[in-house]
């Protein structure tokens, strides 16, 4: 009974689906106030048939009732709960089932908590947003349902791919998809905006929060899904310039664009338009994301014509979301009023620069990702794009841009003063050449390039404080009065300066694993050494070990630094005997932010195994900085004050604006 | 009957969350954008009083706001208000959609998609129906839920791997053996078994690796008679009949007349064109029964070969690169007596390993060696 309740379920939702879809639009054309009020109903309704459905095939994975093909498919009963659970959305149907939920719970929460929107706005929000679940819905329910049965039940399911049954993948999953789906709702605003043909500040101030949702889920799903290849793919690279990663960077950049575009539109009413762009760009990025992950085109363009289906239904699906947005936008943008003006050296100017740079970069990971696709399709001629290609291409545009963040937020709105801003910032530079001159003493000249990359991270990293240094006076009024103004400056200036905080702190790990990562590849039999930056692992043999799905052949080290025992480490290699696969699980001992690793390679005739052992100076920082920016995201998020720029005024004498504001 | 009943609640759940909001009548309490820049008027004042702004930026921005706030104001007379004694009608039809199309529509569509008949059928539940009703498929899988526990459990294998090949599985019964051998240590009769597995598992071709385990089994007992005649067939597969027919009569030369294998080899022997040797007599089916059986035998036999031939050259199309499988196949169809079909593999298998001369070689030896140039 459970898998078809929830298969029912979801028929339901499709149908309260269609009504939104239809019914407030209708409402909002002949200002019908009950037609209008009904997308608010329908949506909450809607959320609680996919969460039911959710739940029920989430009760079948956890019961293992292999009738339904899908938990046939990607389950199996010796499996903990928790991987039973989380298999639930670790394959294709199951994932876009997750999909369409979190899209129910950003619909409703729009209706729940968006009375302060004006009723037409909110209509028309909530119909986009029900156009898009119609789709996936439909997508869902006939060419990925994951509710169909089989009449004999097999005994034992086919297991979930090995790789898969990780905590951290367990969570990666639906922390993007809060993400992606988080700018659908951004998108859902842009299109409600065009078609209405008004848009002006306030549509900001209600956009901005879900934006900012969206983008905080998104920055921790990254970052964990990077921290996921680090561990569980047994090199050690924390990011691979790969094409699923690819995916999700690209929504990310254009999202973090229009996170600022946002603000310029909120706070002063300009760059209205490109901010409509930006988040009909930022949900289209986010559903190609999706789709490239899930269609399988990414393994090959030819998966695509293997389940036709299921390809063209996809493609419609783009052509008609990303098409039709761009083409409204086309043909309403230049009906909409152009907002404030302000000076090329100005708050504004700064955020300008952000967005050209954040776009450009994001455009060639799109062209790098996305050319040898095409080119596969049209000639089928197999190319790869890989880390040399972003390195060169995208490195260079995130430099300037990370140079110019410490000046955005010290830059007046309107017009502003870029000298007095790097002033301001002399101290950050200080900080920022002592960094480069120390890392030349320390570690001479073989690394050019390394120091600099040190000295940008401080730069960075100072720099986001000085502006919280600078309102609040500290280093000139006493420590407690600075204190009184710290605790009185709004957290959403404190949430800028964290999370630009957080980009140089990711900035610096980066930097350092790069440089000064060292690797040994060995061949040890029990009792022999490896040593590698003042680490040394004995090698005290392999135990077999068995855990419930699986059987693990662990090879045992004892690490010492200067002779003394500081632990243990076990890296462990996993046979998954129902799917014959096996996994690396790489050990890792954590230094302060600095990592050793370690993961087994073959093992050879002569009874030896080959280690690849690692030492990753401060390579935790790459993640920490991740979580501080998400949490400098929350810190704004929280600070639920309007949001105005005020202006410097064209008279004010250049000296009015080096001083505290009192 | 209860998923029909639950099904009709959630029916009705859905059409009154269409219903609800049309029957309430009166103004929506909706934000606007006026009340965003008030609010924001007095953000500025709370802002300039709590120092965090200046005076003239204060003022500015007092200005701006109150020129956004009355352009919003403007446009918001433009606009009739918000009516809320909107034509009947349209309510109607949206409540009438609501209650008819809905349900008829999401029936229709569930019914096509779903199997509202088959009960759910939860782990647990169908563990207590089996233990009643045992069918082999469920014995197997109790057997493997053992082994998956007790890895090194070599009865299991032992039981499983003739199950395995009853039922065609034979990529599990492969590695049923393999383990069979690994944990209870090897003998002739476990070699020939997975020599016998793999090669059901390459649809009869008895593989290299097939091979080496025949070999290995006869080199433990020269009298594992199993391993013997697939070692004869994997003679007669790569076209050297003559090895084939001896190591046959060599089987039956040493065979008791009532052997139950005798009638197999003999049928082996006839189809490679050896005579089979005179059997001590005793019991046994005369020299004529014999012949009837093997002349019966002889187009299943053929009919079985040919379809083994047909999937190797379809793999073969696939994947060309596999030169002792293109010298099978030649050889097969000269086997078959079908000189034209051996001349055409034989041509394919130049054009496919064109570009490997050491394969491309080996392929023109055999051609010479069997006669098909030209």
């Amino acid at each position: 009974m459970i898998p078809e309740l929830g298969h029912y379920a979801l028929v339901l939702a499709l149908a309260l689906a269609l009504i939104q879809a239809v019914a407030p639009m209708i409402g909002a054309l002949y200002r019908d106030a009950s037609l209008m009020r009904l997308a608010r109903t329908t949506a909450i309704v809607q959320f609680l048939f996919v969460a039911l459905s959710f739940l029920a095939l989430t009760l079948c994975y956890v019961t293992s009732d292999f009738s339904v093909v899908n938990v046939y498919e990607n389950s199996h009963s010796m499996m903990p709960l928790i991987y039973k659970i989380t298999s639930t959305w670790g394959n294709h149907e199951g994932s876009m089932l997750l999909w369409v939920f979190i899209l129910a719970l950003f619909g409703a929460l729009v209706a729940i908590f968006g009375g302060n929107l004006p009723a037409t706005l909110k209509a028309h929000v909530l119909a986009v947003q029900s156009w898009i679940a119609t789709a996936f819905y439909l997508f869902i329910l006939l060419t990925s349902n994951p509710f169909l049965r089989q009449a004999q039940a097999p005994f034992e399911g086919r297991d979930l791919n090995p790789i898969l049954q990780d905590m951290g993948l367990a969570i990666h999953p639906p922390l993007l998809y809060l993400g992606y789906v988080g700018f659908s709702i951004a998108f859902s605003f842009a299109i409600a905006a065009l078609i209405e043909g008004r848009i002006d500040a306030a549509w900001a101030r209600w956009v901005r929060p879900w934006t900012l949702a969206a983008w905080m889920a998104l920055t921790l799903g990254i970052a964990m899904g990077s921290y996921w290849a680090y561990y569980e793919l047994g090199w050690g690279g924390y990011w691979f310039w790969d094409p699923v990663e690819n995916a999700s960077l690209m929504p990310w950049l254009a999202g973090t664009a229009l996170l600022h575009s946002a603000v310029v539109m909120e706070k002063r009413n300009a760059l209205k338009i490109w901010t409509v762009l930006l988040a009909i760009l930022a949900f289209s990025l986010s559903l190609i994301g999706t789709f490239l992950v899930r269609s399988g085109v990414l393994t090959s363009v030819h998966t695509f014509a293997s389940d036709p289906s299921r390809g063209v239904f996809i493609l419609a699906i783009l052509v008609l979301f990303i098409g039709g947005g761009l083409t409204l936008f086309a043909w309403r943008a230049p009906m909409l009023r152009q907002g404030g003006l302000f000076a090329p050296i100005s708050r504004e100017g700064a955020l300008v620069f952000n967005n050209l740079f954040l776009t450009t970069a994001c455009l060639t990971v799109f062209v790098g990702t996305l050319y040898p696709l095409a080119l596969e399709a049209l000639t089928g001629e197999k190319i790869s794009v890989g880390a040399p290609f972003f390195n060169l291409t995208f490195a260079p545009l995130f430099i300037p841009l990370l140079f110019a963040m410490p000046f955005g937020p010290l830059l007046a709105w309107k017009r502003g003063d870029l000298l007095a801003a790097a002033q301001r910032l002399m101290a950050a530079f200080g900080i920022g050449l002592v960094a480069i001159a120390a890392t030349f003493v320390a570690q001479g000249a073989h690394a050019v390039l390394a120091p600099f990359g040190i000295g940008l991270a401080f730069f960075v990293m100072v720099g986001s404080l000085v502006d919280i240094s600078e309102r609040t006076g500290l280093f000139r009024v006493p420590f407690k009065v600075a204190r009184q103004r710290a605790i009185g400056l709004p957290r959403s200036a404190w949430g800028t300066a964290v999370a630009h905080f957080g980009m140089g702190v990711t900035l610096l790990g980066i930097v350092c694993v790069t440089t000064w990562a060292s690797e040994r590849i060995v061949a040890l039999k029990p009792a022999q050494t490896v040593s590698l930056d003042g680490y040394d692992l004995v090698f005290d043999g392999m135990v077999q070990r068995s855990g419930p799905n699986f059987r693990e052949l662990a090879a045992k080290f004892t690490v010492r630094r200067g002779g003394v025992v500081i632990g243990e480490m076990a890296p462990a290699k996993r046979t998954f005997s129902s799917r014959s696969m096996s996994t690396t699980e790489a050990a890792l001992m954590t230094r302060g932010v600095s990592q050793l690793y370690l993961s087994l390679g073959d093992t050879n005739d002569d009874g030896s195994i080959a280690v690849r052992l690692y030492h990753k100076p401060l390579v935790l920082l790459i993640w920490l900085g991740a979580v501080v920016m998400m949490l400098g995201g929350l810190l704004s998020l929280s600070d639920r004050r309007l949001r105005i720029g005020a202006p410097k005024p064209a008279k004010a004498v250049a000296k009015s604006a080096l001083q505290p504001a009192e | 009957m209860t998923l029909w009943l639950v099904f009709a609640l959630m029916t009705a759940a859905a059409i009154f969350a269409v219903l609800w909001p049309l029957s309430r009548r009166g103004e929506t309490p909706g934000g606007s954008d006026i009340v965003v820049y008030r609010d924001q008027l007095d953000e500025i004042a709370r802002d300039r009083a709590a120092g965090l702004i200046g005076e003239a930026e204060a003022e500015a921005a007092k200005v701006e706001v109150s020129r956004r706030l009355i352009a919003a104001a403007d446009a918001a007379d433009a606009v009739k208000a918000v009516s809320s004694d909107a034509s009947l009608w349209r309510r109607r039809a949206a409540a009438l959609a609501a209650l008819f199309l809905l349900p008829i529509g999401v029936g229709a569509f569930y019914l096509f998609l779903g199997s509202p008949q088959m009960p759910g059928e939860p782990l647990a539940a169908r563990m207590q129906q089996a233990n009643q009703n045992r069918s082999i498929a469920s014995l197997v899988s109790q057997v493997e839920a053992h082994l998956e526990r007790n890895p090194d459990d070599a009865r299991g294998y032992e039981v499983l791997a003739p199950v395995y090949m009853r039922m065609g599985r034979f990529a599990d019964a492969v590695n049923a053996r393999r383990k069979l051998l690994a944990l209870a240590g090897e003998s002739a009769m476990r070699q020939s078994d997975l020599g016998e597995a793999l090669t059901a598992a390459s649809n009869g071709i008895v593989t290299e690796e097939a091979k080496r385990a025949f070999e290995r089994a006869v080199a433990l007992d020269k009298d594992e008679l199993k391993a013997a005649f697939f070692i004869g067939l994997a003679a007669e597969q790569d076209g050297d009949r003559t090895k084939a027919a001896s190591i046959w009569r060599g089987m039956l030369e040493g065979a008791p007349a009532d052997a139950p294998w005798v009638p197999m080899v003999k049928e082996a022997l006839t189809r490679v064109g050896g005579t089979a040797p005179a059997i001590a007599p005793g019991p046994g089916p005369s020299t004529a029964d014999v012949a009837a059986a093997a002349g019966m035998n002889e187009k299943d036999r053929q009919e079985m070969v040919r379809g083994m031939v047909a999937r190797l050259a379809d793999r073969l199309k696939e994947n060309g690169g596999d030169v002792e499988g293109w010298q099978r196949l030649v050889r097969a169809y000269m086997v078959l007596g079908e000189r034209d079909k051996a001349r055409t593999a034989a041509g394919d298998a130049k054009r496919a390993l064109a570009s490997d001369p050491d394969k491309l070689q080996r392929i023109e030896g055999m051609i010479k060696e069997l006669g098909l140039e030209g």
